[in-house]
C-alpha cells in the first residue's frame, strides 16, 4: 500500500485519535439490540461509554465521516474513509451511532434537500439527538410500493395526512417519520406521492409494534388520523417524491447488502463456526468455504461500487444486485452459524446468545426494501434492458 | 491506496484490445481454427506482440511494454470474450513473470523474445489429474554438473507447440524449475484432443540433459520463480473467465430478446428474467474480485495469494454457472455444434481445470482465512 503523505498524516491522527478518545467498553462486541447506540430523545444509554464515545465522534464528525462539516459531519473524502474504516476495525471499535437518519434520510436530504433543510434536519441527526424511522410499505403497498393510499388532503397552509403505514422499523422509538403520502390521486401512481417529515408526537399519530418471529418487533403498524403536516415539512417537489422515494431507497438496499458482505480484515465465518463446534464437519465446511469466497468478493464488490462513485462512475441500479446477493448471503451465513450452533442454538438467550433471534431477523432481509424478486426484476429491465 | 475501478488507461487498454480482436480473433476465427486441426495462429500472435501484448510483463529494458499485472487482465479478459486462442498466458504471463524474478543477462535475453513474439513457452507442472506442485514426482537426479531429467508431465498448456518449456523437477532437496527447449533429445510430446480444441500436450522425459545454466532460479527452491509466476497464470485466467462469462452472458441475453415461443420473446419470462439476473449479479462480484487480483498483484504481490485465488475460485463458479445458463436458456440450438455457446461451454470446462479448480483455490482461501 503506498499510502501518500497526506493520508499517512491522517491515519496517524486518527489513530492517535481513537486511542485517546475510544473507551474500552466500546471496543469490541457490540452485536445485541442496544449494543450501538440509535440515539433520539428516548434513547437510554446502556453505559457512560457509550454515551461519552458518541459525543466524541459528534463532536469530530465521526459519526457520519462523509458527510460536510456544516451539516455534522468530518468531510472525509473516500481514501480517508477507507482508512477511517480500517483504524476502526483496526481496533475493533464499534460505531458511534446508527439510525435511518444517517443510512437513510440523510443521503436523501443532501441530494434533495434545500440548504436550509439540511442545516435544520442533518446536524441533529449527525449529532443522535433526532431518531428517524420510515413510513413506506403499507398493507396494500409492499412489493407494489407505488401503490400507497395514505392521503394527504392540500389544506393550503397544511396537508391532512390519513392512513396507515405498515412495517415501519422502530416506530414506537423514533421522534419523527419520513413518509410517502399521496398528496394526488388523479395522477399515474408514481406521480401523486410527496415525501413527507412527520412529527411522531403529533396528534393522530398512532404507533403499535408488532411482534415477529424472532420474538422481538422491532417492526409496527403506524396509523395517521387527521394529522396536520405543515407545507415546509417535505424534501423535494410535492407529487415527486417518488424520486427521492427510489433514490432513499438505492441507499437503504446498500445499508441492507453491507450485512452480507466481508471485509478482507472482517471475522471469517470459519472462525465464527469454530467458536461453538470444534470440528467442522466436510459438509459444513465445503458450505462454510463457499459461503465465505461470495462474501469476500461481496465485499470488494461495495468496495467498487464506492470507488466507480467516487470517480464519477455511477452505480444507478447496481444496487439493487449488492441487496439481493448481500442478504441472500447474509441468510446463508446464519443457516450455517445455526447449523454451528446445534442444539445450543435452539433456545431463546441460551449459552450462545441470540442466535436464533439474529438467525429469524435475517430471513426479513430478502423482503425488507424490496424482496429478492422485485431486485431481480429491476436488474433484468433496467440492466439487462430485457422486456416486461 | 488500490482503487478498485478501471484507470483510464485500462479502459483505453480494453476498447483497444476489443477493436482489435474483434476484426483479427471473432468466435468464427476460432471455429475455423478448429475445422481445421490448428491450435496456434503464428500471424495473430506476431500481431499481438507488436501491440505489446507479447511484452506486457517485461521491462522495458528488454523490449516489453511493462504494463503491469492489471493491464495483463484487462486483455485477458477481452480475449476470454471471443475465445481467443494465443500463447498470452503461458508465454506472456506465466514465463515472462518466471524470467522476471531472475535478473541476469540470460533472463533478459529470454525476456526480449517474449516481448518480440519469437519464442513461445509451456509450463511443464502437472503430473496427475489435479494441479499439485507440491506432488511433483519427475525427477532431475544430479548428474556430474548438470541433472538428468525422468519423467512424465500431463495437460501441459500450449506444450505441443511451444519453443521452450518450463519444467517442475523433483531434486535433492526440493523442487527445481528448469527452462530448456522443447525439442531437446529424450523429450516426447504427445498433443492431447483436447475438448476446448486447444494445444495441451502430455510430455514425456527420458534421461533429458539439463545443466546448471538451465535451472530458473536456484536449485531446490522453485517456488520462489514460480508461484509469483503461478499466480500471474491464475489471476489472468480468472481475467481471462471472466470475459468467457460476459461473453455467454451476451449472447444469452441477445438470444432471450429475440428468441419468439408462445408469440412473445422469451425474455418476458419471469423465470428467465431472474435466472439472467442473478448471473449478472454473479458476474460483478467476480469482476470485483479480479480487479483486486490486478491491483494487488501489481502493489503489494508477496501478499497477493488471498485475493488471486479468490479471483480463480469465484470466476470458476460463475464461468461454469454462465455457460450451463447459457446452454439451458438457448435450449435445443445450445447443444448443436454449429452454435457458439458450446465452444464456451468447453473452454470454462479446461479453463477451471487449468491452473487449480474451484476446490484448490478454495482451500487456499479458506487456510489463510483460518479455518
Amino acid at each position: 500500500m503506498s499510502d501518500t503523505q497526506s493520508t499517512n498524516e491522517f491515519r496517524s491522527e486518527l489513530r492517535n485519535w481513537l486511542e485517546a478518545n475510544c473507551p474500552a467498553e466500546m471496543r469490541g462486541g457490540g452485536a445485541t439490540e442496544d449494543g450501538i447506540c440509535w440515539g433520539g430523545k428516548n434513547w437510554v444509554f446502556t453505559s457512560n461509554a457509550q454515551k461519552q464515545w458518541l459525543e466524541r465522534c459528534a463532536a469530530k464528525g465521526y459519526t457520519v465521516p462523509t458527510w460536510p462539516f456544516e451539516y455534522g459531519g468530518a468531510g472525509l473524502t473516500r481514501d480517508q474513509e477507507k482508512i477511517f474504516h480500517e483504524e476502526t476495525n483496526r481496533i475493533d471499535a464499534r460505531s458511534p451511532l446508527q439510525s435511518f437518519g444517517i443510512w437513510m434520510l440523510g443521503p436523501a436530504l443532501l441530494h434533495f434537500g434545500s440548504h436550509e433543510q439540511k442545516l435544520h434536519y442533518l446536524p441533529p441527526i449527525a449529532r443522535g439527538e433526532v431518531r428517524w424511522c420510515q413510513g413506506y410499505s403499507e398493507p396494500g403497498a409492499g412489493s407494489d410500493l407505488a401503490n400507497v393510499q395514505t392521503h394527504g388532503e392540500d389544506k393550503g397552509d397544511h396537508w391532512l395526512v390519513n392512513g396507515q403505514k405498515i412495517w415501519t422499523s422502530y416506530a414506537d422509538k423514533a421522534d419523527q417519520i419520513f413518509a410517502l403520502v399521496r398528496t394526488d390521486r388523479e395522477a399515474k401512481k408514481h406521480l401523486g406521492i410527496s415525501f413527507l417529515l412527520i412529527d411522531m408526537e403529533d396528534e393522530g399519530v398512532e404507533t403499535r409494534p408488532i411482534k415477529m418471529i424472532s420474538g422481538i418487533s422491532p417492526f409496527c403498524e403506524t396509523f395517521f388520523t387527521d394529522v396536520k403536516v405543515p407545507k415546509d415539512r417535505i424534501v423535494g417537489t410535492e407529487n415527486r417524491g417518488w424520486d427521492v422515494a427510489k433514490y432513499l431507497l438505492t441507499h437503504e438496499r446498500e445499508m441492507i447488502s453491507g450485512s452480507g458482505a466481508l471485509e478482507a480484515g472482517g471475522r471469517a465465518l470459519g472462525a465464527v463456526l469454530t467458536d461453538t463446534l470444534d470440528h467442522l464437519d466436510a459438509t459444513l465446511k465445503a458450505d462454510a468455504m463457499r459461503c465465505e469466497i461470495d462474501a469476500l468478493a461481496m465485499g470488494l464488490t461495495l468496495e467498487r461500487y464506492k470507488d466507480q462513485a467516487e470517480a464519477g462512475q455511477g452505480a444507478g441500479d447496481a444496487s439493487a444486485m449488492l441487496k439481493y446477493m448481500g442478504t441472500e448471503l447474509n441468510k446463508q451465513r446464519h443457516e450455517l452459524m445455526m447449523t454451528a450452533g446445534g442444539s445450543a442454538a435452539l433456545e431463546w438467550d441460551g449459552e450462545v446468545g441470540n442466535r436464533a433471534g439474529d438467525w429469524l431477523r435475517t430471513k426479513a432481509n430478502s423482503i425488507e426494501g424490496g424482496t429478492s424478486e422485485v431486485m431481480l426484476s429491476i436488474v433484468s429491465r433496467r440492466v439487462l434492458g430485457l422486456p416486461a | 491506496m488500490n482503487k478498485l475501478v478501471m484507470t483510464e488507461e485500462e479502459t483505453m487498454l480494453a476498447d483497444m484490445a476489443r477493436g482489435f480482436l474483434d476484426g483479427a480473433a471473432p468466435v468464427n476465427a476460432f471455429r475455423k481454427m478448429r475445422d481445421e486441426g490448428q491450435t496456434h495462429d503464428a500471424k495473430l500472435w506476431k500481431e499481438m506482440a507488436e501491440m505489446g501484448w507479447a511484452g506486457v510483463l517485461v521491462p522495458e529494458g528488454a523490449g516489453g511494454s511493462d504494463m503491469g499485472f492489471a493491464a495483463a487482465n484487462v486483455i485477458a479478459r477481452e480475449m476470454g470474450k471471443t475465445l481467443v486462442v494465443s500463447p498470452f498466458l503461458s508465454t506472456a504471463v506465466m514465463a515472462a513473470t518466471a524470467l522476471r524474478q531472475v535478473s541476469d543477462t540470460r533472463a533478459m535475453e529470454a525476456l526480449a523474445k517474449i516481448a518480440s513474439g519469437d519464442v513461445t513457452y509451456a509450463l511443464a507442472v502437472d503430473e496427475g489429474i489435479k494441479h499439485d506442485p507440491d506432488a511433483t514426482t519427475l525427477e532431475a537426479k544430479a548428474d556430474g554438473n548438470g541433472f538428468r531429467l525422468t519423467g512424465k508431465k500431463t495437460f501441459v498448456v500450449d506444450g505441443a507447440m511451444a519453443d521452450r518449456l518450463l519444467v517442475l523437477a523433483k531434486t535433492a532437496d526440493g523442487l527445481t524449475l528448469f527452462d530448456i527447449p522443447a525439442d531437446r533429445a529424450g523429450i516426447t510430446r504427445h498433443k492431447s484432443n483436447m475438448i476446448d480444441a486447444r494445444d495441451a500436450a502430455k510430455i514425456d522425459f527420458e534421461n533429458v540433459e539439463a545443466t546448471g545454466d538451465d535451472v530458473l532460479g536456484q536449485v531446490d527452491s522453485a517456488m520462489t520463480v514460480l508461484r509469483p509466476a503461478l499466480q500471474a497464470g491464475q489471476a489472468a485466467l480468472a481475467a481471462e473467465m471472466a470475459g468467457l462469462s460476459a461473453g455467454a452472458f451476451d449472447m444469452t441475453v441477445g438470444y432471450l430478446k429475440e428468441r419468439k415461443q408462445f408469440g412473445i420473446e422469451i425474455g418476458r419470462f419471469q423465470a428467465l428474467q431472474h435466472r439472467a439476473a442473478h448471473l449478472w449479479c454473479e458476474t460483478e462480484l467476480t469482476a470485483s474480485a479480479i480487479l483486486n487480483a490486478g491491483r494487488m498483484m501489481d502493489s503489494d504481490p508477496k501478499n497477493a495469494e488471498l485475493a488471486v485465488s479468490l479471483a480463480k475460485a469465484k470466476a470458476t463458479s460463475t464461468a461454469t454457472l454462465a455457460v450451463q445458463e447459457g446452454v439451458q436458456m438457448h435450449g435445443g440450438i445450445g447443444m448443436t455444434d454449429a452454435y457458439d455457446m458450446g465452444f464456451y461451454m468447453k473452454r470454462a470446462r479446461v479453463s477451471a481445470e487449468w491452473l487449480g479448480d474451484y476446490s484448490y483455490h478454495a482451500e487456499k482461501v479458506a487456510a489463510m482465512r483460518g479455518f
